[in-house]
């Protein structure tokens, strides 16, 4: 007990005496689900914070942490670098949600930001991109080129942001086919490569000649390469390693600009808690070089749909839409709401099988 | 729910491509086991094993230079246990936990420059008649080598641990490290080439998964096989063929869950998720029923002069 308090103090103490010898540093916090070199999701955050030490040079001192799950260890992650004098925190998975508030709790004077969630504190900002919009236009490439109208999506964790790229994907793929079949599998991990390509190999040897994924390695590429005749888009970066087939365009995560301006923002002092959801208009959201192996004519279909979606002229979920019990959900010319694509939790009408709770 | 789109013939041979990495690196744990020795390091050499044989076939184009690579590496990372434990003479569950840490920070490193690359393919046993077999040639008769040596690999620990004199010598180490130094075994010596043995077919599972299962390097891509692995040989009790069993199980379901939740069966996803490692289990602690246990000296720091 008194050792383990000593311990504590001592922590405590060399905490403050590194933020007290930083103090003309920013120190800016990173806490990734996967590593560095997953080619995907964390990928694209590190060069977010790349882009953080490029921009401030000599006035930003940045830190991560890779492969922490997400749980109760993400929070001792959390707290050693708040501890050594972190003034703002990046927690980039979904699944760090409440350890980053019990977190932000203990330590108010740091700004922490929580990727992908909904929870937001005194402290804690939440910021997220709108992936469904790239997930339409990925849809509607992926109606217009399967010959077997069989659509394979490897899903994560059955979250709403999954869900929401799951039935825009397929919203926008009916529209152009309206012969079109999703089979969707959850792997229930961010990144396990030879599980990805597992599920990619099942949903081709079923009958999917296009792979949508929702996990962050390249390991589905690789398994949609070997099978030959398959498509596939690159998440959460461009994976433009396996254009132009099997990977035919991309959704890239472009973060630098929001952590240069929260950065930015922690060093005027100006910080405040906030909400930002931006898409493909705010550039939050980048749509990857659509590839010769799509045809013309779909490729400008894709890129027009991608510019309505970019001036705001179109939004992703436009009623009419019914829900996959076949209740109304939007009316004619009615568009989702923020908060109901927050915390979306059903399919659209179409969609076979249930979402696992 | 449509189960005729699953395709039994392509299940079958894709689960025992699920299952090799796993099964190589519990025939190599399982033998340094039998030694009395506990290498939790199996993570690490795996992954080491993965990168090392991924750059050696991408520089020189051969995958069978690079799987002997990956064993090399694997049985190089060992070492650093052997140093550690049979030198040093330091705990065992420390040293391995910290060969796992290193062994994935060093393949991180190593791996730098091979991301995004694809290695040469692994040609296929392709024999003129028994390959065309409708059902029997998928399963059976079309697949890298590399599996079958899996397989032969775990009928030779089998022969050796059960029928020649090597593997008596080595099972008398890990029962009793004292009675087999009294009788004149070197001890230490037996041990080492044991761990080493376990190094080198870790390496192999571990380029198994970034050679021809996935077949790409990505950083961490063995993602806790090295554990499901150390948990086989537990639950296999220390015995060549119920490890082939575990794991060709622990694959099995693997990928006929992977199958029902693309053919939309009824059973919710999360029980499904969870299959793998509750059957696997299931049926090895069924088995282990006939109270076989533990090589006597696991985990214990032999000194001759004790």
């Amino acid at each position: 007990m008194k050792f383990t308090s000593i311990l504590a103090t001592a922590a405590i103490a060399l905490g403050l005496a590194t933020s007290a010898m930083a103090q003309d540093k920013t120190k800016v916090g990173f806490v990734y689900v996967g590593p560095v070199g997953d080619g995907g999701w964390t990928y694209e955050h590190n060069k977010g914070r790349l882009a953080v030490e490029e921009h401030f040079g000599d006035k930003v001192e940045t830190v991560f942490v890779e492969s922490v799950p997400e749980g109760p260890d993400a929070e001792r992650v959390m707290t050693q670098m708040a501890l050594e004098g972190a003034d703002l925190i990046f927690t980039t998975s979904f699944g760090y949600m409440d350890p980053t508030i019990n977190v932000a709790k203990k330590f108010p004077k740091v700004k922490f930001e929580h990727a992908t969630g909904y929870k937001q504190a005194e402290n804690v900002s939440v910021y997220s991109a709108r992936f469904y919009e790239g997930r339409a236009v990925q849809g509607t490439i992926a109606g217009r080129m399967t010959k077997s109208n069989i659509v394979g999506y490897i899903g994560s964790y059955p979250i709403p942001e999954v869900i929401r790229g799951i039935n825009s994907a397929f919203i926008h793929a009916r529209k152009v086919n309206p012969d079109v079949q999703f089979k969707i599998v959850w792997a229930y991990t961010w990144f396990d490569p030879a599980k990805e390509a597992d599920a990619a190999k099942v949903l081709i040897e079923q009958g999917a000649d296009v792979i949508l994924q929702h996990t962050d390695s390249t390991a589905p590429q690789a398994a949609a390469q070997a099978a030959g005749n398959v498509i596939t888009f690159g998440q959460a970066s461009d994976m433009s390693e396996y254009a132009p087939m099997p990977r035919v365009s991309s959704i890239i995560d472009n973060w630098a600009p929001y952590y240069i301006a929260r950065t930015q923002a922690v060093m005027d002092g100006t910080w405040t808690s906030v909400s930002t959801w931006d898409g493909i208009g705010a550039g939050m959201v980048g749509i990857g070089e659509i590839s010769d192996a799509v045809p013309a004519e779909v490729k400008a279909e894709a890129l027009a749909l991608k510019d309505a979606l970019a001036n705001g002229s179109y939004h992703a979920f436009t009623g009419p839409l019914k829900k996959q019990d076949g209740s109304d959900w939007l009316a004619e010319g009615e568009t989702a709401d923020d908060g109901t694509l927050a915390g979306m939790n059903f399919y659209v009408e179409g969609i076979e099988g249930d979402i696992p709770n | 729910m449509d189960l005729s789109a699953i395709n039994p013939v392509l299940l079958v041979a894709s689960l025992m491509v699920a299952a090799t990495p796993l099964l190589l690196a519990a025939i190599g744990e399982l033998v340094v086991e039998r030694a009395g020795v506990l290498n939790l390091g199996v993570e690490g050499m795996m992954i080491v094993g993965a990168i090392s044989g991924f750059a050696i076939a991408v520089e020189t184009g051969s995958p069978w230079l690079g799987f002997i690579g990956a064993a090399v590496g694997g049985a190089i990372l060992s070492l650093l246990f052997v140093v550690l434990t049979q030198v040093a003479l330091a705990n065992q569950v420390a040293s391995g936990l910290a060969l796992t840490l290193f062994g994935l920070g060093l393949s991180a490193l190593m791996g730098q420059s091979y991301v995004g690359i694809k290695p040469p393919a692994m040609g296929k046993l392709d024999l003129p008649v028994l390959s065309d077999l409708p059902v029997v040639g998928p399963i059976l008769f079309s697949h890298d080598l590399v599996l079958y040596l899996g397989i032969a690999l775990t009928a030779a620990v089998w022969w050796m641990l059960k029928h020649s004199r090597a593997g008596l010598i080595l099972r008398a180490v890990g029962e009793n490290h004292d009675a087999a130094h009294a009788l004149g075994y070197k001890v230490i010596r037996i041990r080492v080439m044991a761990i080493m043995f376990g190094g080198a077919c870790a390496g192999l599972g571990g380029a198994y998964i970034s050679l021809i299962r996935v077949p790409q390097w990505t950083e961490g891509m063995t993602a806790g096989v090295g554990w499901i692995a150390l948990a086989l040989v537990v639950f296999a009790s220390w015995k060549p063929w119920r490890a082939l069993l575990g794991a060709y199980l622990f694959g099995g379901v693997t990928v006929v869950q992977l199958n029902l939740q693309a053919a939309g069966v009824a059973i919710p996803v999360e029980y499904l998720a969870m299959s793998p490692y509750i059957i696997t289990i299931l049926v090895l602690v069924i088995l282990s029923a006939d109270k076989s246990s533990a090589p006597a000296s696991l985990g214990r720091t032999f000194h001759a002069s004790h």
